[in-house]
């Protein structure tokens, strides 16, 4: 490199003039079987790279990410459970020594010694040896926090009932029959449709009319008479139209004629 | 042509330095599957930094659908599973790619760990790596809650109560998460702004620290 008196730049910018060549390092000097990166190695790692992506998408599509019913803050009986990752710390805080007054033993003082030591591991460990036999202490304690990151892992997920928590996040789902006499009927109810939707499904104001388990008279009366936050009379037409839509909503939305 | 477009560029930004430092390095033996398949292990990390390229990526195209609100944020997550082409892959990487980065991470953790490739000089890397893992797990916590079903708001719930139980700070860490006493529209918000831009701020800053570290000091030797 040019330096002091005689340097040339490009322009009255601060770029040197003189232009370095772009050629690889040499590594053929170097122990072993040293290969540059680029595009050596690059190239092969792109195409296992690709492999990983593969088998990446095939889960993705052969197991959609779950997604539960809308957020209901007042059901208090939902059993809730972390992402699997956090289960761990979750399961620890179930044990009485690290539950109740002991919380804090649970939730800061466990998880802080294991984080912490383990930020601050280079200082715990300070002696020359790499090798995970000659340095014994240091790797009975990393298999021991990592056996015991499984068991607690495991041990929640076996004491979790998962049927239960399949069925209290399922989102409710109703099929309408739109093609029958009944949704017709359902169509020209201006009223009805302004609260519940016109595809019955609920709307703003009200929710959906087969939320609740009602059988075809309990309906009946409840549009008759109205309910707490439903007025009374609404529905315009014949007493026998009003049956027909009264058992197609007792009915979740299908025909009782066509089971 | 293509080299006619290098050199004008490299004439006025001298890029030539630059490129050989970001592309020119050596793969040592030790650390090549293609000459000891038991070296698989020294994938981890690349492994790790490969999912969480697709975790920003996918991140990047849900936010086009997504509303940090309660009213919509269902709503939009729900239309975006069903409705939206390709919605349910993008989402779908999403989620396991939340999964598949934690695990990634742990590994490489344990790789790191049992080569013994934490000692001096290397101390610093390992600290930036071990906040990495805490940003990711940050992440975690934070990208749960955005769904906005039942099992994102109880886990939270659950998630906030235990950082509440913490002595002297936990008030304060649960209000600053929650944006209050309830959990509801400011906590979404507050955990949307924390999971899009806090931390990957973070995150960026934290792997920018990472790579430029194991470049200067080179991977560690073999045992």
């Amino acid at each position: 490199m040019h330096r002091g008196k005689g340097m040339k730049f490009v322009g009255d910018s601060r770029i040197p003039a003189e232009r370095k060549p772009n050629i690889p390092k040499d590594y053929s000097e170097y122990p072993g079987k040293t290969e540059a990166f680029w595009p050596n190695f690059l190239l092969r790692e792109w195409m296992v790279g690709a492999v990983f992506l593969v088998g990446f998408l095939c889960l993705t599509v052969a197991h959609p990410a779950p997604l539960e019913r809308m957020a209901d803050p007042t059901d208090s009986g939902y059993i809730p459970l972390p992402d699997w990752y956090f289960l761990f710390l979750y399961q620890l805080l179930k044990y009485e020594f690290a539950s109740g007054p002991y919380t804090v033993i649970g939730a800061v003082v466990i998880p802080g010694i294991a984080f912490g030591a383990l930020l601050l591991a280079p200082w715990l460990d300070q002696g020359p040896e790499r090798r995970p036999i000659r340095r014994p202490i240091a790797s009975s304690i990393m298999l021991l926090a990592v056996a015991s990151v499984i068991f607690l892992t495991w041990e929640s997920v076996d004491q979790h009932d998962w049927e239960a928590a399949a069925q209290q996040g399922a989102i409710v789902d109703f099929e309408v029959d739109e093609e029958s006499y009944a949704f017709e009927i359902w169509t020209t109810q201006q009223n009805c449709i302004n609260c519940h939707g016109g595809d019955m499904l609920g709307g703003a104001a009200a929710p959906a009319v087969f939320e609740s388990d009602y059988s075809k008279e309990e309906v009946i009366d409840i549009i008759k008479n109205g309910a707490p936050g439903m007025p009374a009379d609404q529905f315009e037409g014949t007493d026998e139209e009003l049956e027909i839509l009264a058992a197609f909503i007792a009915n979740d939305g299908q025909d009782p004629e066509d089971d | 042509m293509l080299q006619k477009i290098y050199d004008w560029i490299d004439e006025r930004l001298d890029i030539t330095p630059m490129w050989r430092d970001i592309a020119d390095h050596e793969v040592p033996e030790h650390v090549n599957p293609a000459h000891h398949f038991s070296a698989f292990v020294y994938c981890f990390g690349g492994l790790t930094f490969f999912v969480t390229v697709i975790q920003i990526l996918s991140g990047m195209f849900l936010t086009m659908y997504y509303v940090p609100d309660i009213i919509h944020a269902y709503e939009s997550v729900y239309f975006l599973q069903n409705e939206v082409t390709h919605g349910v892959i993008v989402r779908g990487m999403h989620h396991w790619g939340a999964s598949l980065v934690i695990v990634m991470m742990f590994l490489h953790t344990l790789r790191v760990f049992f080569t013994g490739s934490y000692k001096k000089p290397r101390e610093l890397n390992w600290v930036v790596g071990v906040l990495i893992f805490f940003v990711m797990l940050g992440l975690g916590f934070t990208g749960y809650l955005l769904p906005w079903d039942m099992k994102a708001y109880f886990a939270t719930v659950v998630g906030l109560e235990i950082a509440e139980s913490a002595p002297v700070i936990g008030g304060f860490a649960k209000a600053l998460l929650a944006g209050g006493e309830i959990i509801g529209a400011q906590t979404l918000t507050r955990f949307f702004a924390i999971h899009v831009f806090f931390l990957p701020g973070a995150l960026l800053g934290l792997l920018g620290a990472h790579f430029y570290m194991i470049r200067k000091q080179g991977i560690s030797g073999p045992l």
